[in-house]
C-alpha cells in the first residue's frame, strides 16, 4: 500500500534495471564507441609512434654496440641498415620521430592553455601529419644528397 | 580516496603527484636538441667505417651529447610505455609484469648504449 502510494512498486524494477545498466556501461577508455575523428586518430598515432620508437632506440644501441665491438660486426650492422629492409626501418623510424616530435610541440602549446578551440585543434593536427611527411622526405633528400 | 591531506600533498589514488607529467615534459624538452643532434650524427655516418664512428665519439662533446640523448630518450620512453601499459593492460599480474619489464627494457637499452659510447670514448 505504502509502496504503491509512493510509486515504489513501479520504480523498484526500473531502478534494478538501471543499476544493471550502470554496471554494464562501457568504462573509459573504450575507444571503439566513439566516431573516429582526425584529432582522436592523431592522438592514437602520437602514442603509436612513441611506442614504435623503441625499435629505433634498439637499432641505435645495436649500431653503437657494433661500433664499440669490432670491424666485422660493425660492417654487418652497417650492411643491414644500408639494405632495403634497413632503409625501410630507418625511414619509418625517422618519420615516427619527426611526427612524435611535432606532436610534442602541439602538446607544449596545449600545456600553455592555447590552441584548444576546435578550428585550431583541426589546424594543428593537419599541420602535424602534413609537416611530419614533408620534413621526413626533406630529411631523406638531404641524407641522399649528402651521402648518396 | 583523496583526503584533505593528500590534496595538500598533491597525492591521489596513484600515490604520486605530478612527477610523471613533469619528467615527461622535461625529457621531451631535452629530447628536441638531443635527437636533432642524433639525426645529424647518423646522417654524417651513413656508410662510414667503424674507424670514423669511433673517431667521432672520441670527441667529448659527441660522447656526452650521445650519452645524454640516450638517457633522456630512454627515460621518456619508459614514462610513455608505462602510461600505455597502465591504460590498456588489464589484470594486476599482467600489468605489474609489463611495468617491470618496461623498466628493465629502458634501463637495459640505456646502459648498453652508454657503455658502448664510453668504451669508444675511452678507447680500448
Amino acid at each position: 500500500m505504502f509502496a504503491q502510494q509512493h510509486g515504489f512498486a513501479i520504480e523498484l524494477p526500473l531502478m534494478l534495471d538501471q543499476s544493471r545498466k550502470m554496471t554494464q556501461r562501457p568504462l573509459s577508455p573504450h575507444l571503439q564507441i566513439y566516431r573516429p575523428m582526425l584529432s582522436t586518430s592523431m592522438s592514437i598515432l602520437h602514442r603509436i609512434t612513441g611506442l614504435g620508437l623503441v625499435l629505433g632506440v634498439a637499432g641505435l644501441v645495436w649500431w653503437l654496440s657494433a661500433a664499440a665491438t669490432s670491424d666485422a660486426y660493425f660492417a654487418l650492422v652497417q650492411g643491414f641498415f644500408s639494405g632495403w629492409f634497413g632503409r625501410l626501418m630507418l625511414f619509418g623510424m625517422s618519420w615516427a620521430l619527426i611526427h612524435h616530435m611535432l606532436g610534442g610541440f602541439r602538446h607544449f602549446l596545449w600545456d600553455t592553455g592555447h590552441g584548444f578551440d576546435l578550428n585550431k585543434v583541426e589546424w594543428l593536427v593537419r599541420a602535424n601529419i602534413i609537416g611530419s611527411v614533408v620534413l621526413t622526405i626533406a630529411l631523406w633528400i638531404i641524407a641522399y644528397w649528402v651521402r648518396g | 580516496m583523496e583526503t584533505e591531506l593528500k590534496k595538500v600533498r598533491g597525492l591521489g589514488a596513484a600515490h604520486n603527484g605530478t612527477r610523471h607529467f613533469w619528467m615527461q615534459r622535461v625529457t621531451a624538452i631535452a629530447n628536441v636538441p638531443l635527437t636533432l643532434y642524433l639525426l645529424y650524427f647518423v646522417i654524417a655516418h651513413i656508410g662510414a667505417g667503424r674507424d670514423a664512428v669511433v673517431a667521432s665519439v672520441k670527441n667529448p662533446f659527441c660522447a656526452i651529447a650521445l650519452s645524454l640523448m640516450l638517457i633522456s630518450i630512454c627515460w621518456h620512453m619508459k614514462l610513455g610505455w608505462q602510461m600505455v601499459i597502465e591504460d590498456y593492460v588489464h589484470g594486476n599480474g599482467a600489468k605489474l609484469a609489463c611495468l617491470i619489464l618496461n623498466i628493465f627494457l629502458a634501463f637495459g637499452l640505456c646502459g648498453l648504449g652508454v657503455f658502448a659510447i664510453l668504451k669508444m670514448s675511452f678507447g680500448v
